[in-house]
């Protein structure tokens, strides 16, 4: 008989596998990518090229560099900078914001798996700083229209109205970045990843309910605040990056409330009218001490 | 319903299901490893080029925990030395060659109404150990140290593939039971719970037919791993076994259904464990359900099945089975062979800290945390985070999405974390 194999059990494995996750969360976001592509015209779609573009060259050379194996969640780093970026930017800015996110926001910290703060939010982070105006400007497009106007959040900060319908910003009409525009289509994304298990409902849960319980007991209209800014895409496709938020249950639980609370002092009370990207690399500084006394209880210990 | 925490559920795949037990021939050469128990190794009783008859003690100890070994054939001892049990450790083996004529010698039968002692006596000499898996002496199980109130009998069968006590339930129910009643009587303990997974209808209603006026069937959803006596009990109990502790200490004992129809037959018939059921699976023509000798080479069992070119060969199931050479012999705790044609090892990746091994460890360890200290050689920090809790079920390494060898790793750092607690 020929020689067998010996190794060590389990001998069968789930076929759930680390690049289907990655794929899987990619083809999630292209409704919402989609709808910002559509609505934003032909440079949306380049900015998000490029993006992805750079994301997988800085990934294939920083890999060699340090002498590790290259991943595909690399392209999702890219697209998801690409989506929370304004759709009129010059096509170099994603191209510097993905460089850095993957090489100082991930490579520099040993590679996939061992970064503390979520990449493509440490690009964004980064341009925010560096070039503000781009990424924060006084005149954003509008959908499908070739005016331009201040985003509901802006008009809200500076003026303290509501300017757009609640069902306008629900499906998805009012401007913005390129993928958080739309809370309806980005639900469409999370809800099949939710039920298959791959997003954690915990996170988006409790972000979105503490946001909302915020704003009621602060006196904001609690709608508004849900669907405006980037909050539905941080709380399903930013906040839940397994690699830079809490393995533990409840740990999940106490993350997303903290993002939650973060992001409403900075709406309320900051010097900027947004502040979900920060309120979550905030949070995920947090990550090792909330796991660290969220820990599951162990059976048969009291 | 109280639940067990984690979990999963893989393809349950039980090709066998619906085949009932045949007995295998008799083989012409057994290996019997005098150690197939929790506990001190047997010594041989019998010589080099002594004759032995079928059901003859060959191996015994005076250990406490320990179990006697019995030649399962008609023969001549032809050998005694070191070779790999199914338990993937080398321990002494006694090689019988058979002369085909199978002579039984068996020990007087005893009522169910014998005094306990007796019967504890009977089933130590036996040789009767947890069938389940474990091994551990029944005699010694039977005896706790402190008062029980509640037998389970263990016919939960969670691992996939795995039909050898499902098919027991559904062709020796009225055995099962009447070792159940004996148990209980030594037990002293008027509650008794039948446990048996969702996936086994057939078995479900033969026990609840039969049983009907001495035990509860109680049928639970399939998930892995339930039959884990821990788990078995915080899911029909709702409580927890101290860590460190055994079942007793929360006043239960739990047995497998192959063990109690081994006990029956042990007291009533006064027949030592010399066979049990096998199922042979996985990737052969011909799978089945056979009563096969303790001490058979697996390849034997192979060529009941349609032979062909295996990759692997398991002894037990796929979740916590040792993968195994040919010629390694059936044991008193093998349920169950299964043949893999093709092995794909998949590469190792980064983890990702999805923390799903998390979700499913059903100990509540952080299983991501405990491989990076491993890696790490951390063993004080693996002791603080409870890496003796680890049963090794395997869920963790299982759902990894990246591959991670966490079962070889648990297993490392167990190891470690034990020499530095006894230091």
């Amino acid at each position: 008989m020929k020689r067998l194999i010996v190794s060590p059990p389990p001998h069968i494995r789930a076929r759930l596998s680390s690049d289907i996750i990655m794929l899987s969360v990619i083809l999630a976001l292209l409704p919402a990518t989609g709808w910002g592509v559509y609505v934003f015209g032909l440079h949306a779609l380049e900015v998000i090229l490029v993006s992805i573009a750079f994301a997988l060259l800085s990934e294939v050379l920083g890999c060699k560099l340090a002498g590790i194996r290259p991943d595909i969640s690399a392209a999702l780093t890219g697209l998801l900078l690409a989506l929370c970026l304004p759709p009129s930017v010059p096509l170099w800015l994603p191209a510097v914001g993905s460089t850095f996110a993957i090489l100082a926001g991930k490579i520099a910290f040993g590679g996939t798996g061992k970064n503390l703060f979520n990449p493509a939010l440490v690009g964004r982070a980064f341009l925010a700083l560096s070039w503000p105006a781009l990424v924060a400007p006084a005149a954003w497009p509008a959908p499908l229209q070739t005016t331009s106007s201040a985003t509901p959040l802006n008009v809200w900060w500076h003026e303290g109205v509501q300017a757009w319908p609640v069902w306008d910003m629900f499906w998805g009409y009012r401007p913005g970045c390129i993928g958080e525009i739309s809370p309806f289509l980005l639900l469409v994304g999370a809800l099949p990843l939710i039920c298959l298990k791959i997003i954690d409902w915990r996170i988006p849960l409790s972000y979105l309910g503490t946001v909302g319980l915020l704003a009621l007991a602060l006196d904001e209209p609690v709608i508004f605040h849900l669907l405006a800014g980037g909050l539905f895409l941080g709380a399903f496709f930013m906040a839940t990056d397994y690699v830079t938020s809490p393995v533990t249950p409840r740990g999940k639980l106490v993350f997303g409330a903290g993002c939650g609370v973060l992001t409403m002092i900075i709406r309320k009370f900051g010097s900027l009218p947004e502040g979900v990207c920060y309120s979550i690399l905030v949070m995920n500084a947090f990550v090792p001490l909330i796991e660290r006394v969220t820990k599951p209880r162990v059976y048969g210990k009291a | 319903m109280p639940r067990f925490r984690g979990g999963v559920h893989p393809p349950e795949s039980k090709l066998t299901a619906h085949l009932a037990i045949k007995p295998a021939p008799l083989p012409k050469r057994v290996v019997i490893p005098l150690r197939q128990h929790i506990g001190a190794p047997c010594e041989p009783t019998v010589r080099v080029g002594e004759r032995v008859k079928t059901g003859q003690k060959i191996g015994d100890s005076s250990a406490k925990v320990s179990s006697p070994v019995h030649s399962s054939i008609t023969g001549t001892v032809s050998s005694i030395s070191p070779a790999l049990s199914p338990a993937g450790v080398t321990v002494n083996c006694i090689t019988i060659e058979g002369d085909g004529t199978d002579k039984h010698v068996r020990l007087p039968r005893l009522s169910p109404d014998a005094p306990r002692e007796l019967l504890l006596e009977r089933i130590r000499e036996a040789g009767i150990v947890g069938m389940g898996g474990a091994g551990f002496p029944t005699h010694v199980k039977l005896n706790p140290p402190k008062p029980v109130d509640t037998l389970i009998v263990n016919g939960v069968e969670c691992e996939p593939f795995i039909t050898c006590d499902h098919r027991l339930m559904v062709e020796h129910c009225e055995h099962i039971l009447e070792g159940a009643k004996i148990v209980a009587r030594i037990l002293g303990v008027e509650r008794v719970i039948i446990a048996i997974e969702d996936n086994k209808p057939d078995a479900i209603e033969r026990m609840r037919r039969e049983a009907e006026g001495f035990a509860r069937v109680v049928p639970l959803k399939t998930r892995y791993p339930r039959g884990d006596e821990r788990h078995l009990i915080k899911s029909l109990l709702g409580k927890e076994v101290p860590a460190g502790g055994l079942p007793f200490d929360v006043g239960v004992v739990v047995q497998n259904v192959a063990t109690l129809k081994a006990i029956r037959d042990a007291v009533l018939e006064g027949k030592p464990l010399i066979e049990r059921v096998v199922t042979v699976t996985g990737d052969v023509s011909e799978p089945g359900n056979f009563l096969v000798r303790i001490g058979t080479p697996i390849s034997e069992l192979l060529k009941l099945c349609g032979g062909g070119e295996p990759a692997k060969l398991i002894a037990g199931g796929p979740m916590m089975g040792v993968a195994l050479p040919a010629d390694a012999p059936i044991v008193k705790t093998t349920g169950n062979v299964l043949v893999m044609r093709e092995v794909r090892e998949e590469e190792e990746r980064p983890c990702i800290r999805c923390g799903r091994c998390v979700d499913v460890c059903p100990m509540g360890l952080m299983p991501t945390l405990l491989a990076k200290l491993v890696r790490a050689s951390k063993w004080e920090e693996c002791l603080k985070n409870d890496i003796l809790s680890c049963d090794e079920c395997g869920c963790c390494a299982y759902i990894c999405p990246s591959r991670l060898p966490l079962v070889q790793l648990m297993r490392t750092g167990k190891a470690k974390a034990m020499a530095l607690l006894k230091r």
